[in-house]
């Protein structure tokens, strides 16, 4: 009976159709909606997970998120380097400058300064040269998408057609000569400005002279060292905040959930994709049933068993919810491997297919619940009333 | 009328009663119906509308609760089992035939004729075979992959009468078969069910407005507000009860 079943189902194409592309719709909206927002999100605390090396992020107690920078006393980096527990700690500058290009066009970009002497917290992924090349004079690491969309050179110095920015090339930052020494791969900050990576002596010369220049400091605890005493130790010798990686993460995290629009924003697509999945899949499904109804009275009159009759509902809704499922998540990876994600903030985690599919999941079983109530009410007599 | 061997009964129905209740409201349909079918007769219950002809061969065939009387089916009470029983005993001993016919669109003929031995447990493909030859006996043999919207409503309804003969039921109960058809058609597909029903281990029970199709049957039993009114035979309807 099942392979009946599933006949029934394949054979209505209108309403089959209907049904597959309502929750591959639904699937589709949900979930590249919720990996927009996660794409998003990851942004606003990109640094943090392209910087593995600290244990711990020291920063002033007011600071809320990852650039809500408060600037800390350049003696904070020796203070909290004398306390038990701690291996290393450095300086690091984050900042926003203005960038002049040879051409002329001026763009505001994120400036990072990593330790002069370990390099600590130097970009992730090298394309071109070598972290150690910081260590020339005005040496610079630019990210290659800034390279190829604001640091673009529509007229190069040399002449001819337009060219990304490249080893060699130079940029005045804060009317200060700067090289590039190498190109990295840094995760996209949130405003999309450009990441600029160099030594912390140099990015103070190239910032505005200002009385505190360390944005925060980072820690590595020593082998053994238990975190929580650390962080402990470390508030009430210094009056400073520290945190773990994971726990800066959440913190930047909870900022951008809390206090701005972005989660009701997405979210509110996200439910509208599941209200879209009830409303036009759950629906049709409901109807696909009720207009089998008499049918399922016929089998039920002849000697099918609820059991039986029940499974084959099941069975419909089980198959139409995966090849649902199925098509919309297909649609999602395929738009997520196309667009480029320089352009769209696009990130899937193993979670999103997930919560898509228990959305699915409840779409069919709310409709396929409402479909057996009613297979189950019927009087096989009903049959004999036309 | 011929003495008949009491053995032989097929359906035993004594001062059956129905009422249904819909809120305050109560409606009886059947005020103790009483009905004697033997095995190999084929019966015609006829009456006006609201008589209580449907709520009858409902009771019959196990679909629906009396509320008073006794019932025998082949010497089995289809009240006394439980649903699940009483599924599984319509499965094995009943036939039916829908007024709307009620074949699946989507499937072919010979899957909508193989229902019946699906759900008895047998294969889908054995089954199928077993349809398409049901097919063949009522007429429509080599149409077997065809769906029933192909079909005319005397051929919709020549796949009914297989899909209710296939697993060779005891009884075979049919509500207003003709009703759906042209005269000539509806002629045509009750011969079908007196051909083909008709046998020393089966009855039949059809419930007809069609007085043109009376001839095809042994006795018919009138009804009248929950009552049996009086049986006729065709060649003499003016028996009483």
């Amino acid at each position: 009976m099942y392979t009946f079943a599933l006949k029934m189902l394949f054979g209505d194409s209108a309403r089959f159709y209907g049904m597959l592309l309502g929750l591959a719709f639904s699937t589709l909206l949900i979930s590249q909606q919720a990996s927009i927002f996660v794409g998003l999100m990851s942004r606003t605390f990109g640094f943090i997970t392209d910087t593995p090396s600290p244990d711990l992020w020291i920063v002033d107690p007011a600071q809320r998120f990852l650039d809500d920078n408060k600037p800390l006393r350049s003696t904070a980096v020796q203070r909290v380097q004398g306390i038990e527990g701690i291996e290393w700690a450095v300086p690091l500058y984050k900042g926003l400058l203005v960038v002049n290009l040879p051409d002329g066009k001026r763009q505001m970009s994120q400036i990072i300064g990593i330790d002069d002497a370990s390099l600590i917290a130097a970009p992730p992924f090298m394309l071109e040269g070598a972290v150690t090349d910081l260590r020339k004079p005005d040496a610079i690491i630019v990210d290659e998408r800034a390279t190829r969309r604001e640091f673009m050179m529509q007229h190069p110095p040399e002449g001819g057609p337009p060219r990304p920015l490249r080893v060699g090339d130079t940029l005045e930052l804060n009317d200060q000569r700067a090289e590039v020494v190498g190109i990295c791969k840094a995760t996209q900050t949130f405003q999309s400005q450009p990441v600029i990576y160099t030594t912390y002596t140099r990015a103070s010369q190239f910032a505005p002279r200002e009385r505190r220049m360390v944005t925060m400091i980072l820690a590595k605890l020593e082998p053994g060292a238990d975190v929580h005493t650390v962080t402990e130790a470390i508030t009430q010798s210094t009056g400073l905040s520290a945190y773990s990686s994971e726990q800066f993460v959440a913190k930047t995290l909870g900022y951008w959930m809390r206090e701005t629009g972005i989660p009701i924003n997405f979210g509110t697509a996200i439910v509208l994709g599941f209200f879209v999945g009830i409303a036009v899949a759950g629906q049709m499904f409901y109807n696909f049933v009720l207009d089998n109804l008499k049918y399922f009275g016929a089998m039920k009159a002849m000697g099918a068993s609820r059991g039986v009759l029940l499974r084959m509902v099941s069975l419909q809704a089980l198959t139409i919810a995966v090849l649902g499922f199925g098509l919309g998540i297909g649609i999602t990876s395929t738009f997520g491997l196309t667009i480029p994600g320089e352009r769209l903030a696009f990130r899937m985690t193993w979670q999103i297919p997930l919560i898509a599919a228990f959305a699915v999941t409840l779409i069919c079983t709310a409709s396929a619940a409402l479909g057996m109530w009613r297979v189950l009410r019927l009087d096989p007599a009903d049959v004999f009333q036309g | 009328m011929q003495a008949r061997d009491p053995s032989s009964c097929a359906v035993r129905a004594r001062g059956v009663e129905k009422v249904y209740v819909t809120g305050d409201t109560q409606v009886v349909a059947l005020r103790g119906a009483d009905l004697e079918v033997h095995c190999g007769e084929i019966v015609m219950l006829v009456g006006p509308s609201g008589c209580g002809k449907t709520s009858f061969i409902s009771i019959i065939a196990g679909l629906l609760a009396r509320n008073g009387g006794s019932l025998e089916v082949f010497g089995q009470d289809p009240q006394r089992l439980s649903s699940e029983a009483r599924t599984a005993w319509r499965l094995r001993n009943v036939g039916f035939v829908f007024q709307q016919f009620n074949l699946i669109p989507t499937l072919s003929i010979a899957e909508n004729v193989a229902i019946p031995l699906i759900l008895q447990g047998g294969q889908r493909r054995s089954a199928v075979t077993r349809g398409a030859e049901m097919l063949e006996r009522v007429g429509l043999g080599g149409r077997e992959g065809s769906s029933p919207t192909r079909l005319s409503g005397g051929q919709q309804q020549r796949v009914a009468i297989a899909r209710a003969l296939i697993n060779a039921p005891r009884i075979l109960v049919c509500d207003e078969p003709t009703s759906a058809l042209d005269g000539a058609t509806g002629q045509r597909v009750m011969e079908l069910v007196a051909a083909a029903g008709r046998a020393p281990d089966r009855a039949v029970i059809v419930v007809s407005h069609d007085d043109r199709i009376y001839h095809l049957a042994d006795r018919i039993i009138h009804m009248d507000d929950g009552r049996v009114d009086r049986i006729e035979t065709p060649a003499h309807r003016s028996s009483h009860v």
